[in-house]
């Protein structure tokens, strides 16, 4: 038999599980690619094979256009569904399972089997609920292998209530202005359009061009986003005292002059950063983020328990710190190509 | 506190002035007496606890979190303030209800070196992120949220709509939370009195000279410093220090409050001792100051260390005299104010000041080759002040003008030298420069544009006269034809076209900024971006 988890290899370009000889979240094509969600710093096109979620499968197909081709577009490769909660035979007897992760649609963890082991990786996770994609599940292993994106005792998102709240109340106060909002386009958008519905704004919402297909795409798989108009089909004056939803590159660009005086909004985890609002000229900062928080990071390593956590990408330091002082045994990969998500 | 708090933090998102005007302005009207006072007081930086330092902040943290994560977690945010009010552990219960912005200073003022780490937690635990934030800018000062002086009172004028001339008459010589003030402003009281305080007047400014050319006869020169400029005041024995926008800088440097011998009000320019500005004190240009680099060491304290006022001790060389001993001189010329200036210098320490040397000249052609033969880039220029001008505030045309070294630059090659005159005699270092005349890759040639003899240093004169005479190609009388091999970065005020040079064009004093010993010459710029810049 050989040492403990030896079959589980963290390499800079992902995690490669050797007897099936597969990776997870690979930065570069290979031949068989376990992807955990549709961001691009974890799912890329050109792979011979590629186990993901249906909907994150859709996703990748709408990112890239020939979907699971590679870059010329040319070399066809296989799409292979994993429903969350099914597991897959892996050859080199590797047993995966899909477990909702609560990132966003279609996002997964991925529990793998071998010679009675358990690793989990959570690719990028939340705990706070979030009505377009099904919860995070806590599931016991021997290693956990996490995200720290957030990982710094600073970061406490507020309840989404409060932030939903302010961005309403900026469009009352201004009847006459529009608010400007810059949303990761996939899964902050939606999940921003989502809780405004459930917040009771029923009015039509103005979006981007380029969150147009992947707000459909949430449609189609059940997510309800009341009615939704495209900035380009509307005057001015019919935008005053909406809300407008646009990708952050868009919020200093020319194409906001076309908005009836925007008050500048952004949703993103780094908006609790005065700093970081500031340097991206946001007037109305909302602390909304698709990424666990410190305490959400911390209580989940507690609850999960493993013997041992690999940190893959983030502020990986303090988080490794913190498992130190409760005498975790930690280390972190330093995978390459990662970014600091949630923008 | 809850209003203060989010009053500072919809200024941290603000960028527009105007916004920013609204909201102080909103703030001041709807806030009650003293909050409005002491917050006012704490936007412009005023209020001072020196019982709560940053290191006070710190210190309260390292009994509370990790200083390993203490140490992670400021690196990332950046601010010490604000990572103390994101990690303050948030109480069970919040005891007690918000203080309000006077409550707060009020227990502020009251704490001393061994009761803050005691107190401070307490009131602390009685406000929200945002609330513990407000705090902890408002305890350590510096709020460091784009708010000056200048627009605080400019808020001040538009909320209570008075003339914020006004405002700024009285602001200074009244004491935080400005009772008086906000008598007058808000509620239609008297205006403060305060003929027995220390107060600023607004300073009198100069217009760019640009193309104007006037005549000495009717205006003195001086040379413009570069320091900062100040108004030192005293009033009943009470000496306040000023800076232009009318900021109480006296804290920063307490050398200068002790040593005015009479009441008056005077106009100069805050310099530290040393010998970059004009070199060694001397009779030509003065001299005696060292670079704004220095000053610079010694602005934004609030305190001032033995060692920083030995290493860099401050003077004044003044410019001007508005009051001296009661009588107001702002209304006569300004011949008269400088030989009450010049009359007053045997009485004041020359420990602390000194006074500012005209620059003597025939005409104004003679006054822009003494201007370009102080060649020395840490002086700015010259001021010329006619001599009929009364000291009015603000910027009236035709009174006084800067005459700044403000240049354009443009990459020139180095063609001809000549043998300078006096003790630069042995030296070849007059040079001439040109431009291309068009793409120097396809056979272009330099055309001459320029001739400059300053703007280097002593060393680099020995290092060009060396390659002067190792490239010569010919040689006519004093003048040497070389090699083309040297960039110039050539600094010059202005460009015009000119029908007696062969490239058409003249430019206005031309200095050499920087040798480029690095570029190559075919880099160097073509007649046509010269030409782009004229602005005839
Ligand atoms: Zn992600
Ligand atoms: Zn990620």
């Amino acid at each position: 038999m050989s040492a403990p988890f030896s079959w589980i290899r963290p390499e800079p370009w992902g995690v490669h599980i050797v007897p099936a000889d597969c990776w997870v979240d690979p930065g570069k094509a290979v031949d068989r690619a376990l992807v955990t969600h549709g961001h691009a710093d974890h799912a890329r096109g050109g792979h011979g094979e590629t186990y993901a979620t249906p909907e994150t499968l859709a996703i990748m197909a709408l990112r890239y256009r020939t979907g699971l081709a590679d870059e010329s577009g040319e070399i066809p490769t296989k799409a292979i569904p994993v429903e969350h909660g099914e597991t897959i035979r892996l050859p080199g007897d590797v047993d995966a399972t899909y477990i909702p992760a609560g990132h966003v649609l279609g996002s997964a963890q991925i529990l793998l089997e071998h010679a009675g082991e358990r690793v989990v990786i959570t690719g990028d996770y939340k705990r706070r609920p979030d009505p377009t994609c099904a919860p995070f599940r806590v599931t016991p292993c021997d290693i956990f292998i996490t995200e720290a994106t957030f990982g710094l005792p600073v970061f406490t998102h507020p309840p989404i209530e409060d932030e939903i709240a302010k961005l309403t109340k900026a469009l009352t106060d201004n009847p006459d202005k529009s608010v400007l909002v810059g949303a990761y386009a996939l899964g902050k958008a939606q999940r921003v359009i989502a809780e405004l519905r459930a917040a009771g704004h029923h009015d039509p919402i103005y979006l981007h061009g380029a969150m147009e297909k992947m707000c459909r795409l949430y449609e189609e798989h059940g997510v309800q986003l009341g009615e939704l108009r495209l900035v380009s089909d509307h005057t001015k004056d019919e935008m005053r005292g909406s809300i407008i939803v646009a990708p952050p590159s868009a919020l200093n660009d020319r194409w906001s002059r076309r908005l009836p005086e925007p008050i500048t909004a952004m949703a993103s985890g780094w908006m609790l950063v005065r700093g970081r609002a500031r340097q991206r000229g946001v007037e109305l900062p909302l602390v909304i983020s698709d990424h666990a928080d410190w305490n959400e990071l911390t209580r989940t390593i507690d609850e999960v328990d493993p013997q041992e956590v690999w940190i893959t990408h983030g502020r990986e330091e303090a988080l490794l710190r913190w498992c130190e002082l409760g005498q975790r045994k930690a280390r972190a990969l330093a995978l390459v190509g990662r970014e600091d998500e949630d923008d | 506190m809850e209003e203060f708090a989010a009053l500072l933090d919809t200024l941290v998102y603000t960028t527009s002035r105007n916004r920013k005007l609204a909201l102080i302005a909103d703030y001041l009207r709807e806030t009650p007496d003293p909050d409005r006072g002491w917050a006012l007081a704490a936007l412009t930086g005023e209020l001072d606890f020196p019982a709560v330092k940053s290191s006070t902040i710190r210190n309260l943290m390292k009994d509370r979190v990790d200083p390993v994560l203490w140490t992670l977690s400021r690196d990332f945010v950046g601010d010490t303030a604000e990572t103390a009010s994101l990690l303050w552990p948030e109480p069970e219960r919040r005891e007690g209800n918000v203080p309000s912005v006077s409550q707060v200073v009020e227990m502020l003022g009251a704490l001393n070196r061994n009761t803050a780490p005691k107190e401070l937690p307490a009131l602390l635990d009685r406000l929200d992120a945002n609330g513990r934030f407000a705090l902890i800018k408002l305890a350590t000062g510096g709020m460091r949220i784009g708010i000056s002086a200048r627009l605080a009172k400019t808020a001040f004028a538009q909320a209570f709509d008075v003339s914020v001339d006004e405002v700024e008459e009285y602001w200074h010589a009244l004491q935080a939370p400005y009772p008086e003030l906000f008598a007058w402003g808000a509620d239609g009281g008297d205006p403060p009195d305060v003929s027995n305080r220390p107060r600023f007047r607004p300073f009198m400014l100069a217009h760019p000279l640009e193309d104007t050319e006037v005549d000495v006869a009717d205006y003195a020169a001086e040379w413009k410093w570069d320091g900062i400029r100040i108004q030192l005041v005293r009033v009943g024995g009470e000496s306040r220090l000023y800076s232009r926008s009318g900021d109480d800088i006296s804290a920063t440097f307490p050398e200068l409050l002790d040593v005015l011998p009479m009441d008056a009000v005077v106009d100069g320019e805050l310099l530290v001792r040393g010998a970059q500005q004009g070199g060694p004190e001397n009779e030509k240009t003065q001299g005696g100051a060292a670079s704004f680099n220095a000053l610079q060491q010694r602005l934004g304290r609030k305190t001032v260390s033995k060692k920083m006022l030995a290493e860099a001790p401050a003077f004044v060389r003044l410019y001007d005299v508005l009051i001296v001993e009661g009588e107001d001189l702002r209304e006569q010329a300004w011949t008269t104010r400088r030989a009450a200036l010049e009359a007053l210098m045997p009485r004041l320490p020359d420990t602390h000041f000194d006074l500012s040397s005209l620059v003597d000249a025939r005409d104004f052609e003679h006054l822009a080759e003494i201007r370009e033969g102080a060649r020395d880039d840490a002086i700015e220029g010259l001021m010329l002040k006619r001599r009929d001008s009364p000291y009015i505030a603000g910027r009236k045309v035709g009174l006084w003008y800067k005459w700044k070294r403000d240049p354009l630059l443009i990459d020139a090659v180095l063609m001809y030298a000549q043998r300078g005159s006096g003790k630069r005699s042995s030296f070849y270092s007059d040079y001439t420069f040109g431009c291309w005349d068009g793409d120097p890759d396809t056979g272009a040639e330099l055309l001459p544009v320029g001739k400059a003899y300053s703007g280097f240093t002593d060393a680099e004169l020995k290092k060009l006269d060396r390659l002067v005479r190792q490239t010569t190609l010919n040689r006519f009388g004093p003048v040497r034809e070389v090699e083309r091999t040297l960039v110039f970065e050539v600094a010059f005020d202005s460009v015009h076209t000119s029908k007696r040079h062969k490239s058409g064009l003249a430019m206005r004093f031309p200095r050499i900024h920087r040798i480029r010993w690095d570029k190559p010459v075919h880099e160097a710029d073509r007649i046509e971006s010269l030409r782009a810049l004229i602005r005839d």
